[in-house]
């Protein structure tokens, strides 16, 4: 889809990951791209079949293994780009791009028992640094509007409302500059102190 | 039941105009399909026509194919509750890239303005 909007200033830069932090609750925890391998596929049909269905978001994640299988078939493979919080050989959270059209649409998921931890924040940072690095321009994502705190989040990020008028917000990013457009070669890195710690 | 079902010929529109005529077939429903403007849709509402008259000539019922132009939520709302149709069926949303379901505008508006129940196609 092309008639999205996105923010005219291209978004800070992102540190890509690895990274490893200390939750707020004093897990270690490490976001990694997801490589391809079978056991981090295992280890997220494991956090998404136990995950609370009160936080599905428009009908993902799907119930029941079967349907979750299907659906991470869809959004692993090849052309999409994710991203993994993983304690210890627990997945934690799971962020990931999906291809469309000459943008990605972004969705993530922390596990109920990982939340209010601070790891949203290094997930989307990492994910976005993962994209970042891959040349990913643009990035749109749909919220519930009662989801605050994902609303907050993506804010703080850099995302800017882009469709206000239906159910779901629609908020959009500018990861790296269009290639086709003149840019302002500043140069500058503005990389901020990690507000959510 | 008197039943209408508004579709603009998005892919959601057709699901749910092939169950409510496959419902209508076995229910003995009293169907009308409007076939409205849908700006988002790449098919035209003659094809729209055409496709909602054959389900209906496929399935053997008697059901009334009608062209309802203005703006579709609201002229929607407007014949189920002059007419007394008593649900209101439309398409159930798509999906995007990632898999999350969004609902269209005209069910949107539908949802919030409408009388009688309504029913989203999945």
């Amino acid at each position: 889809m092309s008639d999205r909007g996105y923010p005219d200033a291209v978004a800070d830069e992102f540190p890509p990951p690895p990274t490893t932090f200390t939750d707020r609750e004093d897990r270690e925890i490490e976001v990694r791209p997801y490589e391809g391998d079978d056991e981090a596929r295992e280890a997220l049909v494991e956090m998404y079949d136990s995950f609370d269905p009160a936080d599905r978001a428009q009908g993902i994640p799907p119930g029941g293994e079967e349907r979750i299988r299907e659906w991470l078939e869809a959004i692993l493979p090849g052309d999409c780009y994710n991203v993994i919080a993983w304690c210890g050989d627990e997945a934690a959270g799971h962020a990931t791009l999906v291809p469309d059209g000459d943008a990605y649409e972004l969705a993530i998921f922390v596990h109920q028992t990982y939340q209010r931890a601070g790891i949203g924040t290094h997930l989307i940072r990492g994910l976005l640094g993962h994209g970042q690095a891959n040349g990913v321009e643009k990035v749109w994502l749909t919220v519930e509007r009662w989801n605050r705190a994902a609303v907050s989040l993506y804010k703080k990020i850099g995302f800017e409302t882009s469709d206000a008028e239906s159910f779901e917000l629609e908020m959009g990013l500018r990861l790296c500059p269009d290639p086709d457009e003149e840019t302002d070669g500043s140069g500058e890195e503005v990389d901020g102190p990690d507000g959510d710690q | 039941m008197k039943v209408l079902c508004g579709i603009g010929g998005s892919d959601d529109s057709f699901r749910a105009l092939d169950r409510t005529v496959e419902r209508a077939a076995v229910a003995n429903d009293d169907l009308t399909i409007a076939v409205v403007d849908n700006e988002d849709s790449e098919t035209s509402p003659d094809e729209v026509a055409d496709r909602a008259t054959a389900a209906v000539d496929e399935a053997g019922i008697d059901a009334e194919v009608r062209r309802v132009e203005g703006d579709p939520g609201s002229r929607l709302v407007e014949i189920a509750e002059t007419e007394g149709f008593e649900e209101i069926v439309l398409g159930g949303g798509h999906t995007s890239p990632m898999g999350k379901i969004t609902i269209g505008s005209i069910a949107e508006f539908v949802l919030l303005n409408a009388k009688t129940s309504v029913t989203l196609v999945r």
